[in-house]
């Protein structure tokens, strides 16, 4: 199938069938501003949001997750999620976070959790329509993914109100079986949509990059000692707040919880942040990153240099949303790298 | 289109296999060791260095490093000290014989008692519960003397009571092929050896820079001191090996907690080689 032209009532009716036949996640409003959540009604899909509070990966990374259940006698079970359901609306940067957290838990050990949630998804990107305050995954090179694999459909809003469908797997071509009436999407369609596109990747920049992505590894090894660290630290709560809204951020904490019955219970995951005081603490009480800037620095780091080294590209995508929880107004990225190129 | 997922693996590599505690011999007030088999009797397949993941259903996971040589029990069996200071640790030391835990592993790079130790002279660095892990590679040293040249071993403890191991300690010190020197931080009225921190013990040892490889494995403080007297002594630092303990709470290189820098200590250590870690201000 090719790419279908889609007016805004039958989107509408194709979403709502889909979410008669299976479980549907999408943006939807909370407050003033927008969340990922189970979809009940096409009415509640609002593809216009402009960034979600926190990133769709906690599909695939949940907030809390069981690993496995076990019994004092000593048995462990496997608990793998594998129901399938649609991920809907996910923004490119997201995507592309998505993309780099599937070669993460892939490497080495292949995390058998993630993966299967992965595998159980069919994932829809739609192009951003309205930029959030602090994004610039423009300046990232992450503000648009056409050129990449992984997603299953790309839905991209034209200036005139319809959107252009574009199935990118099989698994997204059978999702579109419902649009089959609608008419294919001809050359002009085509040129509107990449005119979405390369507005997109000029507006999703409201933090330039004073230098290419690719230059950044380079540039940190060469700072690691540059006052920045300190002078942003010191100002640092150790909340945490920009690992908890990070769509790439995936370290985690394993603990067991026992069942009322003291004899069973379950091993979880959950999120853990390497920007918390305790996070490299072992036991015995010893922390072996006890400095508030050598935690700092070593997030800046992952993000640009050591996570960057293991998958081939800049681990922080341009989201943002790092710069909007940060209390202490001192987590923007691409101001932290511009000071490393500038003060040198 | 072709999709980018590989297929799930039918393998969980958080879930541990059952073993059994066959024996468990306390060492100190604090320290325990354990003989464990893994009820599958698959081999486990172990060098000296490797850690492993124990579980205690309940109280959670912890790593601990293997402290026995694959040439010492059964490929299904090995040991480790466990000493308490969380809540698994504590939970392990209240289990016994025939007890069931979790394990799963080995996990981590291992200490070079193949090459390039082989033929050379080995020179064991050990402080405190750094000598469990290191024992592993002690034990299987010896159990190949006839490879290896001069064998030196430089033991601190913090007191007395503190000391493991010590009935095979002293069996080592009986041995004629092997140099043992051993100190105490602090004496109480039934030490009657040497009192002092372990890098005292350097000016009594004679050793061979040339045909010298050296373990260091001890508490964080020890490394920065124990590497100055190794590079006083002339030992290429790309003969200097050491243990390092972090966080690790997956083992799989993927929880973050054990990075050093850019590195996974889970993946690339817990062994490391001084001479490529050198750089890793984290690292010591």
């Amino acid at each position: 199938m090719i790419a279908k032209l889609v007016s805004q009532t039958d989107l509408d009716a194709w979403v709502d069938a889909l979410i008669g036949e299976q479980t549907v996640y999408g943006p939807k409003a909370k407050g003033d501003r927008f969340s990922f959540d189970r979809l009940n009604a096409s009415k509640d899909l609002r593809l216009d949001y402009d960034v979600s509070i926190l990133p769709p990966k906690k599909y695939f990374h949940p907030q809390q997750e069981t690993l496995m259940t076990f019994n004092k006698k000593g048995e462990f079970e496997s608990v793998i999620e594998r129901d399938p359901f649609v991920l809907f609306g996910v923004h490119p940067y997201d995507f592309v976070a998505i993309a780099q957290l599937d070669k993460l838990f892939e490497m080495d050990y292949p995390d058998a959790h993630y993966l299967a949630r992965r595998e159980a998804a069919t994932v829809v990107v739609s192009d951003v329509q309205k930029a959030s305050a602090e994004v610039f995954a423009g300046a990232a090179g992450f503000a648009t993914v056409e050129h990449r694999k992984g997603y299953d459909l790309l839905i991209t809003r034209l200036d005139d109100g319809s959107y252009v469908v574009d199935p990118r797997s099989p698994k997204g071509e059978k999702l579109m079986t419902g649009l089959k009436k609608a008419p294919d999407v001809d050359a002009d369609g085509f040129r509107a949509r990449e005119a979405v596109w390369a507005r997109n990747r000029e507006q999703l920049q409201k933090h330039k990059l004073k230098m290419k992505p690719d230059e950044i590894p380079g540039l940190l090894a060469a700072n690691r000692d540059h006052p920045v660290w300190e002078e942003k630290a010191a100002l640092c709560y150790s909340c945490g707040s920009c690992n908890l809204v990070c769509p790439t951020c995936y370290c985690f904490n394993v603990e067991d919880e026992l069942n009322w019955d003291m004899e069973t219970g379950r091993r979880t995951r959950t999120w853990d942040g390497c920007m918390l005081t305790h996070f490299a603490t072992v036991a015995g009480d010893h922390n072996f990153r006890p400095k508030r800037a050598a935690r700092y620095r070593h997030r800046y780091f992952r993000k640009g240099q050591y996570v960057h080294d293991m998958i081939g590209e800049l681990s922080c995508v341009g989201c943002g949303r790092c710069i909007t929880a940060c209390t202490a107004n001192i987590a923007n990225p691409a101001e932290i790298f511009n000071r490393l190129l500038e003060e040198k | 289109m072709t999709t980018v997922m590989e297929p799930t693996p039918q393998t969980d590599v958080y879930l541990p296999h059952p073993a059994v505690i066959l024996e468990t011999t306390p060492m100190t007030g604090n320290e325990m060791l354990f003989k464990i088999r893994s009820e599958s009797g698959q081999p486990l397949n172990y060098k000296p260095g490797q850690f492993m993941q124990v579980s205690v259903p309940g109280y959670g996971e912890a790593p601990i490093s293997i402290a026995s040589s694959p040439t010492r029990h059964g490929p299904d069996t090995l040991e480790m000290v466990v000493r308490k200071v969380g809540s698994v640790t504590n939970a392990l030391h209240q289990l016994g014989k025939g007890d069931r835990i979790g394990m799963r592993g080995p996990y981590g790079t291992n200490f070079p008692v193949y090459e390039p130790m082989r033929n050379r002279d080995a020179l064991f660095v050990l402080g405190g519960i750094g000598s469990c892990p290191v024992r592993s590679a002690i034990q299987y040293v010896l159990d190949k003397r006839e490879d290896y040249g001069e064998v030196t071993i430089l033991l601190g403890s913090r007191r007395p009571a503190d000391r493991l191991f010590v009935d095979e300690l002293h069996e080592w010190k009986q041995r004629e092929d092997v140099t043992v020197l051993e100190t105490v931080d602090v004496a109480d009225p039934s030490w009657g050896g040497q009192v002092g921190v372990i890098t005292t013990l350097f000016s009594q040892v004679t050793v061979y820079p040339s045909r010298t490889v050296a373990i260091v494995c001890g508490p964080p403080v020890m490394y920065k001191f124990v590497l100055l007297e190794l590079d006083k002594l002339k030992i290429p630092r790309d003969r200097i090996y050491m243990s390092l303990e972090r966080h690790m709470r997956c083992g799989v290189g993927k929880c973050g907690h054990c990075q050093m820098e850019h590195i996974y200590v889970c993946q690339k250590g817990p062994v490391f080689n001084y001479a490529d870690i050198a750089g890793i201000k984290e690292a010591i």
